[in-house]
């Protein structure tokens, strides 16, 4: 997928103004974030299964060869293929080849972030494979020729009268010509038109939620059946993973099942959690005869073994973007790849590079809620001031923030310059603010006063000079 | 330099060690081999009775049906169910042999195939492997008794499932998995499945029936 991450700061005014996206996100504070509170409160254990799926991906991750290979060797004996793809290059070959190899014109395609990152349906597309997402929110976007907004609710930047909008001009040609103006009809009309692509796919392709070394099996997690059925009728089945989703064991599983849909949707359980082992077996009466698992690492690899390798524990829940303040103001797309929000803003600098990518980590308040809710504990806000630490190495921040720094730099390591600088300035602003209590403009901060009023300082002058005296009052 | 091998040894080299070796192989291998459990929820760690009336709350929390019945009563249930919903008194019917146990006969208006589903068929009823209690989960194994498209494309999917079979959590369908099918061997598909089919995609409100079946009825056998 093309990268607009570069445009972050122009995308993310467009983003402020759309009147459409600020109705639909306004919703993500009563929808997804309040019912995993709500989760989370039902399960006296939620705390507990969080530091242990922190602990199995940790694990996971130190011997993450070991695991690899052993979910290969288990694939490989029950006559599955594993496919290697160091880069999206190589993945989206790989792809390729088992289509053609298939005779595919159609493939059935329920929700990977991971074939978003490769650019996968695109390039079926020159290939004259027809791509069909099959996930509702997937397809509406694909309707749109949008990127998702979303990891896990693609769509969720539209409101509903967009999805009418859009079926109705797609869906017309197959005789639906009816604006509808009910959720539920327009769920009603994708599954209709959606049941004869299933029916008709040659492959069906699929991501995974985790891949169990114990047993060779892909896992996913759905609400809509969708992955299931593509899983189920075609004759070929692949499954595109990379390489931190493997786990150890089913037991693991569980554990991570456990905090995995609580965190993304509030629900107890998603509706369907499959496990798919190996092509369809003797005498089973439907299945895809062919089983194949690719497996991407795409620059992941390199990031083990560094102070960054905690952003390869996430399971893919959204909870860090349904809590956080900067994307719940600007939505997904101002983010300008494939994943959004407080771990899109670590991991797009480490697959696209911090160059295209460097305004991500600097979009955040470091509030703390994406930490404080993550399953897997990563933490965010310190791995995003990582990223803008090795910007500021690599003299990627721009000019005017590195000189504020360095002057800042300079005071800050001369206590008694700085002291007497604030007490001026201090004593300045509390002469001329002091009608009003604030300033509408002020020189020097148009970036902030632009926005809001700066505050007058209050009598007492600055905190140091407070400190000194309330320590030399309290002192005996 | 093979990509599979490109990947392995890149993994190597960022963990600063060759491949695992010794002891710390010998570790992992335990791990495997004796899956250590999580913590375990204690919602669900109750006597039989309680854990299938804890089944069944969560079940119909999560939009599913369900009615209690006796062995005898299990097609005159199915039946009766189709009619009360004004659904077709036809239905495609996993070959297992748990479900040829019931008196499908006494039912005279219910026609039943047996066989995978196809595009046509509105309702199918299947038995299940296995019964969760922490979220009113089915479990389903696919096999020549169980096709998985019975699970998946209907309306309809009407699910019999013995009290019996009725476990506590996730860990518990793992056990009965490896007694079933062996240690680390899997039938090709579990699917296992809590409520219909539903999507929060337009505008995060849950609506049914997204893909899969709009309707789950389990039927729960007392023995």
């Amino acid at each position: 997928m093309q990268s607009t991450a570069r445009n972050f700061k122009h995308n993310a005014h467009d983003a402020l103004r759309d009147a459409n996206l600020q109705d639909s996100l306004s919703k993500l504070k009563v929808g997804f974030s309040e019912r995993r509170r709500q989760a989370a409160e039902r399960l006296p254990e939620f705390e507990a299964l969080r530091d242990r799926a922190r602990d199995i991906k940790d694990h996971t991750l130190a011997n993450l060869d070991f695991y690899l290979e052993e979910f290969e060797r288990k694939v490989l004996a029950l006559g599955g293929h594993v496919h290697w793809a160091p880069t999206a290059e190589d993945a989206r070959r790989i792809i390729a080849d088992l289509c053609k190899g298939a005779g595919a014109r159609t493939i059935a395609k329920s929700k990977s972030m991971i074939s978003e990152e490769i650019g996968l349906n695109d390039h079926l597309e020159t290939l004259g494979i027809e791509p069909v997402e099959t996930d509702l929110g997937e397809y509406i976007i694909q309707l749109r020729h949008e990127p998702p907004s979303h990891i896990i609710a693609p769509a969720v930047h539209l409101t509903k009268d967009q999805v009418a909008d859009t079926f109705l001009e797609h869906h017309r040609a197959l005789g639906f010509t009816k604006r509808l103006t009910e959720r539920n009809d327009l769920v009603a009309e994708a599954r209709q038109v959606l049941r004869q692509k299933f029916l008709d796919a040659d492959v069906g392709l699929n991501g995974a939620n985790f891949l169990v070394a114990e047993t060779g099996s892909s896992m996913l997690v759905t609400n809509e059946g969708n992955a299931d059925l593509s899983n189920t009728l075609p004759k070929m089945q692949i499954v595109l993973a990379s390489i931190e989703k493997v786990i150890p064991t089913l037991e693991d599983a569980a554990v991570l099942l456990r905090v995995l849909a609580r965190s993304a949707t509030g629900q107890e359980s998603s509706a369907y959690t499959t496990l798919n082992t190996g092509p369809r077996r003797a005498g089973d009466l439907d299945g895809p005869s062919q089983y194949h698992v690719v497996i991407l690492d795409n620059g992941r690899s390199s990031v083990l073994g560094t102070r960054m390798q905690d952003m390869l524990r996430c399971i893919r829940c959204g909870a860090c973007m349904n809590h956080c303040p900067v994307y719940g103001a600007i939505g997904g797309h101002a983010y300008g790849w494939v994943y959004p929000g407080p771990i899109g803003a670590v991991l797009t600098p480490q697959l696209i590079g911090i160059e295209e990518a460097g305004d991500l980590p600097n979009a955040s308040t470091f509030c703390g809620r994406c930490e404080s809710v993550c399953p897997v504990r990563i933490p965010l806000p310190g791995l995003m001031r990582h990223w803008r630490e090795r910007e500021f190495e690599r003299h990627l921040t721009p000019r005017t923030v590195r000189q504020g720094l360095a002057l800042w730099s300079f005071l800050a390591q001369r206590p008694r310059l700085y002291r007497r600088l604030t007490g001026w300035a201090n004593r300045l602003l509390a002469v001329f603010g002091r009608a009003d209590g604030r300033f509408r403009s002020l020189p020097l901060a148009s970036g902030w006063t632009r926005f809001r009023d700066f505050p007058a300082p209050q009598p007492g002058g600055t905190f140091h000079t407070q400190w000194a005296r309330q320590r030399s009052r309290t002192r005996p | 330099m093979s990509a599979r091998s490109q990947i392995l040894d890149g993994i190597r080299r960022s963990l600063h060690r060759g491949e695992l070796g010794g002891e710390a192989r010998a570790a992992v291998e335990q791990r495997l081999s004796a899956p250590p459990r999580g913590p375990s929820v204690a919602r669900a760690q109750l006597p039989q009775p309680e854990k299938v009336a804890l089944f069944c709350q969560w079940a119909e929390a999560n939009n599913a049906t369900v009615a209690r019945v006796s062995a005898a009563e299990v097609p005159g249930e199915v039946a009766g169910y189709l009619a009360r919903n004004n659904l077709p008194a036809s239905a495609a019917m996993a070959p297992s042999p748990q479900l040829e146990s019931y008196d499908w006969a006494s039912q005279k208006m219910l026609s039943l195939r047996r066989g995978p589903a196809g595009a046509l068929d509105h309702v199918s009823i299947t038995g299940a492997f296995a019964g969760i209690a922490e979220t009113g989960t089915v479990v389903m194994t696919s096999g020549p008794e169980h096709p998985v498209s019975l699970n998946l494309l209907p309306d309809t999917h009407v699910v019999v499932l013995r009290e019996a079979d009725i476990v506590s959590g996730y860990e518990d369908v793992w056990a009965r998995l490896r007694t079933r099918y062996g240690k680390n061997a899997m039938p090709r598909t579990v699917n296992t499945i809590t409520g219909p089919s539903r999507t929060g995609d337009i505008e995060q409100a849950m609506e049914l029936g997204a893909h899969g079946p709009r309707r789950m009825h389990i039927v729960v056998v007392r023995e």
